[in-house]
């Protein structure tokens, strides 16, 4: 896990098997609304704000994941822009991007790492 | 130490100046500060009634917010200069700043003229400029129902367009006797004329504006002929103004009715001083398009970043122009007019609201101009011919009368230096030059590397084929990869599915593909293991296309619309009340579709499972309207009700819709039958149409509504039931195997070779000896149908994905509705941009 300076607080989400398999979920983090994505055919997890940065709405945990010159990425369902998992930047060439959070998986549940909770929306 | 070089305006062309001088690599050389008026950086103002319908001023950023900055550029907004001194050399700002400079390029553009007129200056009058201009308009619309511009030109009809979208009664006023005066002749403005009022938009011509009614707000206008026009609003369009005053007050040369005088390399005549775009005024002309302040642009900043090279010239431009004015499409290029002599050729189809003409040399050799209204398909050929002064192929007619061949006989022979992007100034060389260095082997990496094709996109069918033509003369099979992860068209893939029982995804990419997949190849896997298995698709939900996924219409809100199946439109009342008692049990907004069903909307995600019980529980099952698959099949009410009906064109729907149901396809498809020939089901709008006939049915395919609408072209005639269905079968697999992905009928049947005779070849005659097969695999289909929404009502497990949150029985919170007309609605998508941070 890359740390920077300030370790996240990691808040426990669901068990892994509750999640499917290259696809999405959303969570209720502190009354943030977080997609969570099991990359399995990756073998990695990423997690992202749930708002499409460009309507609003909160749909991009039933977007679709896949990748783009090897860069993870999920295409938000309303309009078909890709963010990247990693960065949160637009790849498909807007200039607004979306927060990412680090996912972490222990004895089979998946936390989700949150800065300083109870500050968020 | 760098020269500074201050830019006046950030509109278009102050900022393509900037993008030149910066990919020029004129910001080692220069210092750049651009001065905006606006509060907000270059945006697109050419596609400014955009704002009206998506209110995003983000879609039309001319770059990131971050551009300036990456290129070392200093941007000052909200500051315009005030003064200039061309002794001292700096210019002053609104907030008091000086600027010194060593080279000033005036960008200033223009503003709205405003005639002036008595009670001009009345509350309820607007400008149609800015974004700023738009949102006065739209808040003060509210108040009003009846709207006119004055001006009919290009921006005249694009606001009496918008006005006409915000559900205003809209009127067009115009001084001359013709729409569009400058661009065309009495003959295309009538056909617009009419094409335009069948819209709704009210046209007055000859109108001169003696003053303006109401007290001491805007409520209509009184004309010079005695003749009143009552109206609450007033958006003037009616030309522009060089913005010059500045140099007025500083010395620099403008002329007689305004511009700032510039000689070929864009001088002023201050050492130093540049003008471009529409303030600038050369050779007597001031060019109101932006791609002329383009040309200018690339000059100037060429000029300035290499000095002592030879320097490059301005020598005018073409203003030719392309748009889509309500739905209608119209050009005009060169000498519409016909002002030199000429020999005139003009095609007029006053029931199709269609007119070409052609402005010949008189020799008939040569393309002088040209004005096309209704159907500007042949705009960006003969704009090629053109500009490239090609000579003419011996029937000239024959480029605006029948089919041109896609790669007409006159473009083989283009020279290099043929300019095909007039936006971005490229040439055929140039693209041949990119296509050859490797750099680019597709359209998209074409675009990239030269620009081609990214302004008003109207080259691109040119780009393709030169593209296309060079990779086959390098001896490269030019092929139809479905994305990055698979080197395979979709016929191709759906091929290799097949022979070798490919039944997943996952399959698919681990044995011919790479990487982890994209929103591209999912669906398009998907849909061609829907084609071959017919298995429910919520087996492979996570490559499903997002409707597909959650068997529903993802709408604003991220909501969903549900549509159950009506086959042919008949519905018993009993249904049709229990549809209500389910709408309103779950609140749900409704609406008759064109498709001849009931649409509820605002359904939110976990909803769906309950409401789709409720409705199987009733009879109903799933209309597909989510699928690329068979949605709808319209019907009249033929023989048995109706006087001229002459087959039972109800029963006939039914069956084919219930035959057909659900099954899926390289994208939506839908049918319709009409019971005579009067076509009441629009049974030639659809992807295939039957109309019957006193021996029998007759059958259509490859036509479609939507963006370009196309009429079914017959397959065979008085066909009986059992073979219409037989071809209907062989017809839909066939195209479900062979089309690419999310290509319609009517495309795919264009790009077929040997088009309808050949496909009849293959229908009737069995050419490829596969009829056999394709009656199988239809037959499969059908045979294996299940409802996909019974699918997850019987299934507990496939309705959890259907909660919102993972951790918790919340619905989203965000989701919110307000009402109108007496149902609900999605409250709007947030007006300014929403960067979220």
């Amino acid at each position: 896990m890359n740390t920077t300076a300030k370790e996240p607080v990691w808040i426990p989400v669901s068990t892994v098997s509750e999640f499917p398999e290259d696809g999405g979920v959303c969570a209720k983090v502190y009354g943030e609304q977080i997609a969570i994505f099991h990359f399995s055919s990756r073998n990695e997890w990423f997690a992202c704000e749930n708002k499409c940065p460009h309507t609003g709405d909160m749909v991009l945990a039933r977007g679709m994941i896949g990748d783009s010159q090897g860069e993870p990425k999920v295409v938000c369902p309303m309009h078909k822009k890709s963010f990247s998992l990693r960065t949160g930047a637009c790849i498909s060439g807007d200039e607004y991007s979306i927060k990412t959070f680090p996912v972490h998986i222990e004895d089979g549940t998946v936390y989700i790492g949150i800065e300083s909770p109870g500050t968020q929306g | 130490m760098k020269r500074k070089l201050v830019i006046l305006g950030n509109g278009m062309v102050g900022h393509r100046f900037a993008e030149k001088i910066a990919e020029y690599g004129g910001t080692e050389k220069f210092e750049v500060t651009i001065l905006g008026e606006e509060p907000r950086r270059a945006y697109d103002r050419v596609h400014l009634s955009e704002y009206f319908t998506n209110r995003s001023a983000d879609s039309l950023y001319l770059s990131p917010s971050d551009w300036y900055r990456t290129n070392g550029i200093r941007l000052l907004l909200s500051e315009p200069a005030i003064s200039v001194d061309t002794v001292s050399r700096k210019i002053t700002t609104s907030a008091g700043t000086e600027l010194p400079f060593d080279e000033l390029v005036i960008a200033t553009g223009s503003s709205a003229f405003v005639p002036n007129f008595e009670g001009v200056d009345k509350q309820g009058v607007f400008v149609y400029r800015t974004i700023e201009d738009l949102e006065k308009i739209m808040s003060y619309a509210k108040q009003v129902s009846k709207v006119a511009v004055l001006g009919g030109g290009l921006l005249g009809l694009e606001a009496a367009k918008a006005v006409l979208d915000m559900g205003k009664e809209s009127h067009v006023v115009e001084f001359a006797s013709r729409l569009m005066p400058r661009q065309l002749d009495e003959a295309a403005s009538s056909v617009l004329k009419s094409k335009i009022e069948s819209l709704g938009v009210r046209i007055h011509l000859n109108k001169e504006t003696k003053q303006a009614l109401g007290e001491s707000s805007f409520q209509g206008l009184e004309f010079v002929d005695g003749s009143v026009l009552e109206v609450e609003m007033l958006i003037v369009s009616a030309g522009i103004r060089p913005r010059d005053e500045l140099a007025k007050n500083s010395g620099i040369e403008v002329g007689q009715r305004g511009g700032i005088i510039v000689d070929d390399e864009l001088r002023t005549n201050v050492y130093g001083v540049y003008a471009i775009g529409e303030v600038a005024l050369h050779k007597g002309m001031i060019y109101g398009l932006v791609a002329p302040g383009y040309e200018m642009a690339e000059i100037l900043a060429y000029n300035l970043c290499s000095p002592g090279q030879k320097t490059k010239s301005y020598a005018g431009s073409d203003l030719s122009t392309k748009l889509k004015l309500i739905g209608v499409d119209v050009a005009s290029f060169g000498d519409a007019l016909g002002q030199t002599e000429h020999l005139p050729i003009a095609y007029t189809n006053p029931r199709t609201g269609v007119y070409k003409k052609l402005v010949l040399s008189t020799d008939g050799k040569k393309l002088k101009g040209g004005i096309l209204v209704g159907d500007a398909d042949a705009y960006s050929n003969l704009l090629t011919l053109y500009l490239n002064n090609v000579e003419l192929p011996a029937e000239p007619e024959s480029l605006i009368v029948g089919t041109p061949s896609e790669e007409g006989s006159a473009f083989g022979s283009l020279p290099d230096d043929a300019k095909i992007c007039s936006c971005n100034n490229v040439s055929k060389g140039d693209l041949l030059g990119a296509i050859r260095s490797g750099a680019c082997s597709d359209l998209k990496g074409l675009k990239e590397c030269t620009k081609s094709g990214t302004g008003c996109g109207g080259c691109i069918p040119q780009m393709n084929s030169i593209l296309k033509e060079e990779l086959r003369a390098q001896g490269k099979v030019v092929t139809e990869h479905v994305c990055e992860h698979f080197k395979y068209s979709r016929q191709e893939l759906f091929q290799i599915a097949k022979v070798k029982g490919i039944r997943s995804f996952e399959e698919m990419i681990r044995t011919h593909g790479m990487g982890n997949g994209c929103e591209v190849c999912k669906p398009a896997v998907a849909s061609i293991i829907a084609s071959i298995y017919n298995e429910p698709i919520q087996k492979h939900r996570e490559i499903q296309d997002t409707n597909d996924k959650y068997l529903a219409n993802i709408q604003r809100g991220g909501t969903y619309s549900v549509v159950p199946r009506i086959p042919g439109g008949e519905i018993t009342p009993d249904k049709l009340i229990v549809i209500g008692q389910i709408a309103k049990k779950y609140d749900l907004y409704c609406k008759i579709t064109g498709g001849q069903r009931i649409d509820l909307l605002g359904a939110r995600m976990e909803q769906l499972p309950d409401i789709w019980k409720d409705l199987v529980e009733e009879g109903f099952e799933s209309g597909h309207a989510y699928g690329k698959a068979m949605r709808t099949v319209k019907s009249c009410v033929g023989s048995t009700w109706c006087r001229y009906g002459v087959q039972d064109s109800t029963a006939f729907a039914i069956r084919i819709e219930e035959r057909y149901r659900g099954i899926r396809a390289p994208h939506k498809l839908k049918s319709a039958v009409s019971g005579c020939i009067r076509e009441c089901a629009e049974a030639r709008g659809k992807d295939f149409g039957i109309i019957a006939t006193e021996k029998g049915w007759n059958l259509y395919v490859g036509g479609n509504g939507g963006v370009n609408p196309k009429h079914a072209i017959l397959l065979a005639a008085d066909l009986d039931e059992e073979t219409c269905v037989k071809y209907i079968d062989r017809f839909m697999m066939f195209y479900i195997r062979t089309a690419d992905k999310l290509v319609r009928t009517s495309a795919w049947l264009e790009q077929l070779e040997g088009g309808i005779e050949y496909l009849k070849d293959v229908i009737i005659n069995d050419r490829l000896g596969i009829n056999k097969d394709l009656e199988e695999e239809m037959n499969h289909l059908v045979g294996t149908y299940v409802c996909e929404w019974k699918d997850v009502v019987d299934d507990p497990e496939k309705q959890k994905k259907y909660k919102h949150f993972i951790n918790s029985e919340d619905a989203d919170p965000t989701v919110r509705f307000i009402e109108e007309r007496g149902q609900k609605r999605p409250v709007d998508w947030p007006k300014k941009e929403l960067v979220s941070n």
